[in-house]
Order: C-alpha cells, then sequence, then structure tokens
C-alpha cells in the first residue's frame, strides 16, 4: 500500500491543503490563532481537572478521588494554567496584532516564530503523554505528582521513580524554549518593524506592555530553563545539584524556581494590562490618560519584579535582612501597579461608557485584581506570611490574580478582537450572560476559598477531617464551581456559534483607533494594502476627525 | 497640516539602523547569559561544600594554552568580518578558517581535559558535588562552542563554494556576535573555575 501512495500522488483534497497550510504556516496571524485554540483546548482540559478536584473536596473525608489522583491532578492543574493556557493565549494574541497594530506585515522572524509555536505545543502534548504511560489511567497514569513548582528533593529519583517528573522536566524546557523564541520576537518587531511615524512614543500601549513581557521573559524564564538542565542533570547523569546527600541544597532549586516563578506572574499579568489598555478606552470613548506613566509603570515593573522572589521563601528562613529586603521590593511593586489602577479609573472618568461585554470585562478585571492585589500586600508582609504561607488563602490570593485578573482580561480581549479576527462579531447576549455568571461563580469559589486558609486548611491536601469548620466554606467554593463551568460552556458555544452564524462585523465595529481597524475583518495576508498615516497614538481617530486630530496635542 | 511624504520618509531613515537581526541576537545573548548566570551561581554557592573528593586543587590543571586559542580567535573572527565588509573576500576567507581552527583547539582541548578526569581520575559528574557543577558549567559552554562551530563551518563551506559575498557581512557580523558573546563567557567561567575555585 506504501509503494501505491508513492507511485500515484494522493489527490490534493481542499481540506488537505487546508490543513497542511495551517501546519506549514509562518503567518503571524494564523500562528496567533493557533496559539489561542490550542490554550482553549488545555483552558477546557484544566478546568476539568479543577472539577474534579473541587468535587473531591466539597466534602470532608471524601473518597472520590485517591491521594495519588489528586497529587497528579493539582499538578498537571497548575503546569497547564501557566505554561500551556495563560502563556500561549498571551502570546497567541500578541503574535496576532503586535504586528498589526504597528502597522507591520508580518512578525520580524517568522520561521523562528511557527518553530516558538510548535516547540510550545509539542511541549504540551508531551506533558499530556505522562497520563497514557505507567500505571492506571484512572489514577493518573505516570503523570507528574510533584506540584507546579516540583520542589526538591521530592523530584529527585528516589522521591519520584518513574518519569512523571521527566515529564514534567521535559515539557516545560520545550516550552521555555518557544517562550523565549517568542520573545526575541516580540522584541525585534517592536523595535525593528513599525511602519513610519510609528515612533516608540506614538505605539499602542499593547505593543508596549508586550516589549516589556518579552524583555521580561528572556530574564525570567532562561533561568527556569537553567534550573530545569541542572534538574535533568541530577536525574539523568546522576549529578548531586539539589541532592543533600551530597551536599546539595533543595533550597538551591527554590531560588531559581521563584526567580523565574515571581516575574513569570508579570509575563502573565502586563499583556493582559495590554488588553485592558486598549479595550478601555475605546469603550469609555477617550483616550488613555497618562500615557507615559503607564509604559514607565510598566517597565517599574518589570525592573521590580525581578527582585521580589524570595518572598516565596519568608516560611523557610532568612535573615532579618532578607526578610526586610523582600518585603519591601514586594511592597514596592503595588506602587506602579496603583498607578495603572489610577489610570485606568481616571480613564473612564467623565468617559461616555459604553458597557459592552468586553468592557464588562474590563471592570471585573479592574475590582478583583484591585483585591487580588490587596490580599498580595497582605501575604509580602512576612509575619503574615509565616502564618498563611502555604495555606488556601494563598490559593485563593493567586486565583484571584489569575482567574479574576487574568483570564477575565483574556476574555475582553476575546469580545473585543474576535470580530477582526474572524470577521464575526460574538452574540452580545451569550456574552452578557457569560460574564454575569462567571462573575457570580468565581466569586462563590475564590471569595470563600480565602476563609478555609485563614482557619488553618493547608494547600495540597486531598482530603480533610470533618469538624475542623472547613466543609461549608469547601462546598460553597465547589458549587461556585458549577456556574464557572456553565459560563465557560456558554463562552465556547458562543465563540463556536458566532464563527459560523454570527452578525458580521466590518471593519471597525467599536469604532476603535488603532491601526488593526484600519484593515479588513479578517486582516488579508498581507495585513494592510496601505498602512495610514500615523502622526498621533490615535491613527484612525485622526482619519475620522480630520478637523480634530490627536496629533495636534501629542 | 505640513504632513508630507518625506517628513515620513525622513523619519523612516532615522528609525533604519536598528537591524532586525542584531537586536534578535542582542536577545538571544540576553537570555543565554541569564542561563549561565545561573550556573555560575550555583559553582560559586558550591564551591568548596563537597563532601568528598577530589577536590579541584588537586586535578584541575589551568588549561592556558586552549584559553589563548579560544580568546584570540574573537580577534580573528573580528579580522574576518572587516575584511568581509571591505569586500576582500579571500582575506575573509583566511581568517575565517583560522577562526574555525582556533575554536577546535580549544574543543579538543576540553575534550581531553575531560577524558583525562574520567578515564585516569575517575572523575565524573556523579563524582561529587565539584563533578556535578564542573562537568555542568564547563560543558554548557563547551556546548555553545560547539553549536558555534557547526555555524562557523557552515558558513566556511558556503564560502570555499563561492557563496559567502560582500552583501552578507551583515550576517556574518551577527554570527560573530554570537561567537564573541561565546568568548565572553569564557572568561567568566575560566576566572570561575580555574581562578577563584582552586
Ligand atoms: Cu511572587
Amino acid at each position: 500500500m506504501a509503494a501505491d501512495s508513492i507511485a500515484v500522488p494522493l489527490p490534493r483534497t481542499e481540506s488537505r491543503s487546508l490543513l497542511l497550510d495551517w501546519l506549514c504556516t509562518v503567518d503571524h496571524k494564523k500562528i496567533g490563532m493557533m496559539y489561542i485554540v490550542y490554550a482553549l483546548i488545555f483552558l477546557v482540559i484544566m478546568g476539568c481537572e479543577a472539577i474534579l478536584m473541587r468535587i473531591q473536596l466539597a466534602r470532608p473525608e471524601s473518597t472520590f478521588l485517591s491521594a495519588d489522583a489528586f497529587n497528579r491532578l493539582f499538578t498537571m492543574h497548575g503546569t497547564t494554567g501557566i505554561f500551556f493556557v495563560a502563556m500561549p493565549i498571551l502570546i497567541g494574541f500578541g503574535n496576532y496584532f503586535v504586528p498589526l497594530m504597528i502597522g507591520a506585515r508580518d512578525m520580524a522572524f517568522p520561521r523562528l516564530n511557527a518553530f516558538s509555536f510548535w516547540m510550545t505545543a509539542f511541549g504540551g502534548i508531551l506533558l499530556y503523554a505522562s497520563f497514557f504511560t505507567g500505571g492506571s489511567l484512572l489514577h493518573g497514569g505516570d503523570a507528574p505528582a510533584v506540584g507546579w513548582f516540583a520542589y526538591a528533593p521530592l523530584t529527585s529519583p528516589a522521591f519520584s521513580p518513574g518519569h512523571g517528573t521527566d515529564f514534567w522536566n521535559l515539557s516545560l524546557l520545550l516550552a521555555g524554549i518557544g517562550s523565549i523564541g517568542a520573545a526575541v520576537n516580540f522584541i525585534a518587531t517592536v523595535l525593528c518593524m513599525r511602519c513610519p511615524g510609528m515612533t516608540l512614543g506614538k505605539m499602542p500601549l499593547f505593543a508596549w506592555m508586550n516589549l516589556v513581557t518579552g524583555g521580561l521573559i528572556l530574564v525570567a524564564i532562561s533561568p527556569l530553563t537553567a534550573a530545569q538542565l541542572m534538574l535533568m542533570a541530577d536525574r539523568f547523569l546522576g549529578g548531586h545539584f539539589f541532592d543533600p546527600a551530597a551536599g546539595g541544597q533543595p533550597v538551591m532549586w527554590m531560588h531559581f524556581f521563584w526567580i523565574f516563578g515571581h516575574p513569570e506572574v508579570y509575563v502573565l499579568i502586563i499583556p493582559s494590562f495590554a488588553f485592558i489598555s486598549e479595550v478601555l478606552p475605546v469603550f469609555s470613548r477617550k483616550a488613555i490618560f497618562g500615557y507615559p506613566a503607564m509604559v514607565a509603570a510598566t517597565a517599574g515593573i518589570g525592573f521590580v519584579s525581578l527582585g521580589v522572589w524570595a518572598h516565596h521563601l519568608f516560611t523557610v528562613g532568612m535573615p532579618s535582612y532578607g526578610n526586610a529586603f523582600f518585603v519591601l521590593t514586594t511592597m514596592v511593586v503595588a506602587v506602579p501597579t496603583g498607578i495603572k489602577i489610577f489610570n485606568w479609573l481616571a480613564t473612564m472618568w467623565g468617559g461616555k461608557i459604553r458597557f459592552a461585554t468586553p468592557m464588562l470585562f474590563c471592570i471585573g478585571f479592574l475590582f478583583q485584581f484591585l483585591i487580588g492585589g490587596l490580599t498580595g500586600v497582605m501575604l509580602a508582609t512576612a509575619p503574615f506570611d509565616w502564618q498563611l504561607n502555604n495555606s488556601y488563602f494563598v490559593v485563593a490570593h493567586f486565583h484571584y490574580i489569575i482567574v479574576g485578573g487574568i483570564l477575565f482580561a483574556i476574555f475582553a480581549a476575546f469580545y473585543y478582537w474576535f470580530p477582526k479576527m474572524t470577521g464575526r462579531m460574538l452574540s452580545e447576549k451569550l456574552g452578557k450572560w457569560h460574564f454575569w455568571i462567571f462573575v457570580l461563580g468565581f466569586h462563590l469559589t475564590f471569595d470563600f476559598m480565602h476563609v478555609p486558609g485563614l482557619l488553618g486548611m493547608p494547600r495540597r491536601v486531598y482530603t480533610y477531617q470533618a469538624g475542623r469548620g472547613w466543609g461549608v466554606w469547601n462546598m460553597i467554593s465547589s458549587i461556585g464551581v458549577i456556574f464557572q463551568a456553565a459560563a465557560i460552556l456558554i463562552f465556547v458555544y458562543n465563540i463556536v456559534h458566532s464563527y459560523f452564524r454570527g452578525a458580521l462585523a466590518g471593519n471597525d465595529p467599536w469604532d476603535a483607533w488603532t491601526l488593526e481597524w484600519a484593515t479588513t475583518s479578517p486582516p488579508a495576508e498581507y495585513n494592510f494594502s496601505s498602512v495610514p498615516a500615523v502622526r498621533s497614538r490615535r491613527p484612525l481617530w485622526d482619519i475620522k476627525h480630520p478637523e480634530d486630530p490627536d496629533w495636534k496635542y501629542e | 497640516m505640513s504632513a508630507t511624504p518625506a517628513t515620513f520618509a525622513d523619519e523612516a531613515a532615522e528609525l533604519r539602523p536598528l537591524s532586525r537581526g542584531r537586536v534578535g541576537m542582542w536577545c538571544l545573548i540576553t537570555a543565554e547569559s541569564a542561563i549561565f548566570l545561573i550556573f555560575v551561581i550555583a559553582y560559586l554557592v558550591y564551591m568548596g561544600t563537597s563532601l568528598d573528593g577530589p577536590t579541584p586543587k588537586q586535578i584541575l590543571t589551568v588549561p592556558v594554552i586552549t584559553t589563548i586559542c579560544l580568546l584570540s580567535s574573537s580577534a580573528t573572527m573580528h579580522w574576518a568580518t572587516s575584511a568581509l565588509r571591505r569586500g576582500k573576500l579571500a582575506l575573509f576567507r583566511l581568517f575565517w578558517f583560522v577562526t574555525l581552527m582556533l575554536g577546535t583547539i580549544f574543543l579538543v582541548g576540553t575534550g581531553r581535559e575531560w577524558h583525562r578526569f574520567i578515564y585516569q581520575e575517575n572523575f565524573t559528574i556523579h563524582t561529587n558535588l565539584f563533578g556535578t557543577t564542573f562537568y555542568s558549567l564547563v560543558g554548557l559552554h563547551a556546548s555553545h562552542v560547539a553549536v558555534g562551530l557547526i555555524a562557523l563551518a557552515t558558513v566556511m563551506i558556503l564560502a570555499l563554494f563561492g557563496k559567502v559575498k560582500q552583501e552578507h557581512s551583515e550576517r556574518c557580523e551577527i554570527l560573530a556576535m554570537y561567537w564573541h558573546f561565546v568568548d565572553a563567557v569564557w572568561v567568566v567561567v575560566f576566572t570561575v573555575v580555574y581562578g577563584l575555585g582552586r
């Protein structure tokens, strides 16, 4: 049969060439879409993992999951969420819109771009291949069970036999290489590919923030890559980096991991800021307030975030000046972040606000990100952290940032840019249902999750005794998940339905001001047949209002 | 409104000097530096904390000749690229070849050092903490030299077939940036491993 198929070339059917088209593409828009779709699939998968864990924790002494399976689930949930949902979806939007917003034909290195995507994609597939190795699938196969930060010496061959940890290590190594490639591309694109007139000071904040994110990825992901190479040397070659029996120090892994891990939070939140900074002004009908301050605050957050990592190690024990240093630097992050929140509020202030779905998600972001930031400041206080580190209070805190902040910003981006990417509007009605049900579910789950943390419930326990007073709160958290899942179903239905049947969008459905709305929806392969003249930060405003252009005031 | 296409063209001309190839290479160098930094930190933290021998003093000999070779290859690389920029192709090929050879001598030197350690001293990555950090740091650098040599050899082969011309000087200079970086890293690794660590 094989000989036959070589001798007689297969007929090039429509669908086959379409598939090849996507597999071999180097077009930034297609790669961006692939990132996003890939991440959405993993979003659903990690959501299912969360559902299983919440069923297990809803009641005390539950036997729904085994301890082993629970360990594998929280490891996979966390790892997937950071590396295969948040990173690719944010890089995907950046890939799609940075070139469009700066009037470029493509990213600086299109083939590197495709390479980066496929590295990330293979990383995710490799991670999930672990489920199908080792023991029974019901108990999670040989999926890693070391937590998403994989502390030593739990990852040593003695405590993690089998290959679960190697799957974790290798897949993240691949994804890390992909992310570094994407970062190289973002920086080179923003610095070298801008259209005439688009000076750095006239770039949309979206491009600025992706530039900073790129820089942060370069210096933050690399330490993880280094630490993972060391872990590989330990596990495959018999090295002793994190082996206490030979004098190695497990705490070194903690340092290396969090030198990556803390800036990683900003690698995720800064592109989310980028979404908010584009969507919020358009729906407030005002230019962004304090553009230079926003750029400076972004760069400031990027720098400061590199010097705060040891706030994850307060309970490990540090000298008092170490504690003081990391408490202070962590609290300093609140200053540029506060500047941003005030600037967004000032943008809304006095604006003619349109409460369309993208704007609703922006407003949700503002509230929830603020609260998540405040619990962050609480946890940054070393004595408070000694009490509550590794409790459900921490879990609630970072889900407030990741779900309440980052995911809400991603939803805003979806409702805002879906028309540009597909040419069709997402349904507003379904969008509002999605928003309100998700808000309800989010607050049920994560507001009430703070309480068992305060009452002393540690994270990562697969069950707990009755009579500790944790049951009610856990039950409420689990009930919230039902609403979140329903909202996600509405969202997915909305995407699929609108993709085929949605109202036609036209070039510029939101009456927006940045360059991506100057071209067709979806844009042609070459992006722009002619790039509009850029003389201000809102080139489309200038075109629409020649009598009162922005460049007179900037 | 005095916006004429000419002003835009002027601005564009101002923006040109940033080459995306160079920016991309600078980014790569930044990321690589961070990786090396972590390995260097691990080396320094674990210096002298091995529970058993051998110690660096017992077995390390300072690789003077190979170090001189690698560092001088930066100079020959510089001469090669500037010859190419001026269109002197024969000179370019000569210096490029010398660079390639100097890099190869360095890598062979490392190979001989490792061979002696493993087969005569019985000193491997598994022996002690010093072995773990030594082989990883020096090996990480050597693997970068190897990647550089593969790239250099590719250009050399193309040059011998007459495919490398003056208009390719930008690309060769970008490759040279990587080579200079690898050399600079050796200065750090050398200082840490054969200086401070010994
Ligand atoms: Cu942190």
